[in-house]
């Protein structure tokens, strides 16, 4: 099962151009719904931006808002990205155990981050903070919404991987998988940038 | 059942000193901008002007160190379209505020 030995002209000679470039051409679609992703994420923001003070005498960002949990959300996110990139580096070294164990964790982390927003949202509704209260909480509850559905989608997506590693192993479908969610996940943490940079920090200024 | 190592740009040249320096540059754009509000570290533009600065850089971190964007000739078709899918936020965002908040100052 190792491959560890080969260089990387072997491995090009042995894999050939037109299996190579099926894959590349497959990433490169994958970027180009990335793109179309930013732009659905960036009319979400300029709603917001637009209804952000629109609080129709209701709860103001600055009450809402908790930075350091937040910043507890945003750790588990950015940890998340980190720890995909290293399931991305034993993937390139063919080590199928240290795969699974690092998109385990990236996972959990994952899940960390969600139940978080989860929690949060479901105080908010509770205390009458839901998106029908003003115009200001119905861009939040959208936008903060659509990124943490992307996320659980990537989560529902990394566990099917999991099983694809467990029972296929690393074949060169199974990889290019690995790789386009390796580029949603990054994706989602630099979106989670802008929210809250955008939603929080200002909100709570 | 051997399988080998794929070849996508980027992706096979990743390694393990990008994703640390990727890592440690994150954390730091993410304490600095979380600080400035929570202590309230200057004045009011200027925090304002201070996260955004840290949200674009980290932005740039990100797509450098974490998804391998740069300006290497395989790369210039991703490179191409995220350019233009910036051109397009850039329309759409400012547009829509300019539009909206001409309105709002008209209707007053």
């Amino acid at each position: 099962m190792t491959t560890d030995a080969m260089t990387h002209d072997e491995v090009h000679a042995h894999d050939g151009h037109g299996h190579a470039e099926t894959v590349s051409n497959t990433v490169y679609g994958f970027w180009l719904y990335i793109m179309s992703d930013c732009i659905l994420f960036a009319s979400i923001f300029a709603t917001f931006a637009v209804l952000s003070h629109n609080y129709a005498g209701g709860p103001t960002g600055k009450e809402l808002f908790d930075l350091p949990y937040v910043f507890g959300e945003t750790m588990f996110l950015l940890c998340s990205s980190v720890t995909y990139g290293f399931a991305v580096l034993a993937m390139n070294r063919m080590q199928r155990q240290q795969v699974l164990g690092w998109l385990f964790v990236t996972f959990l982390l994952g899940l960390g981050f969600i139940s978080m927003e989860v929690n949060e949202f479901h105080h908010m509704i509770l205390e009458g903070r839901g998106p029908d209260r003003s115009g200001f909480l119905s861009a939040f509850f959208t936008l903060v919404g659509t990124h943490g559905t992307h996320v659980s989608l990537g989560l529902i997506w990394m566990l099917i991987m999991m099983i694809q590693v467990m029972r296929k192993g690393l074949t060169t479908q199974v990889q290019s998988r690995l790789v386009r969610l390796s580029m949603f996940w990054h994706f989602l943490d630099i979106v989670w940038i802008g929210v809250f940079t955008v939603v929080y920090l200002i909100g709570v200024m | 059942m051997a399988h080998e190592a794929i070849q996508i740009p980027g992706i096979s040249h990743a390694s393990l000193k990008s994703y640390v320096i990727g890592f440690a540059l994150s954390m730091a754009l993410t304490i600095i901008p979380f600080a400035m509000v929570m202590f309230g570290l200057g004045s009011r533009p200027f925090i304002l002007a201070g996260i955004a600065l840290a949200a674009i850089v980290q932005i740039v971190v990100h797509l450098h160190y974490f998804l391998h964007l740069d300006r290497s000739s395989e790369q210039s078709w991703n490179l191409q379209a995220i350019l233009f899918t910036f051109l397009i936020i850039v329309i759409l965002i400012a547009g829509s505020l300019w539009i909206m908040f001409t309105l709002h100052t008209r209707m007053m």
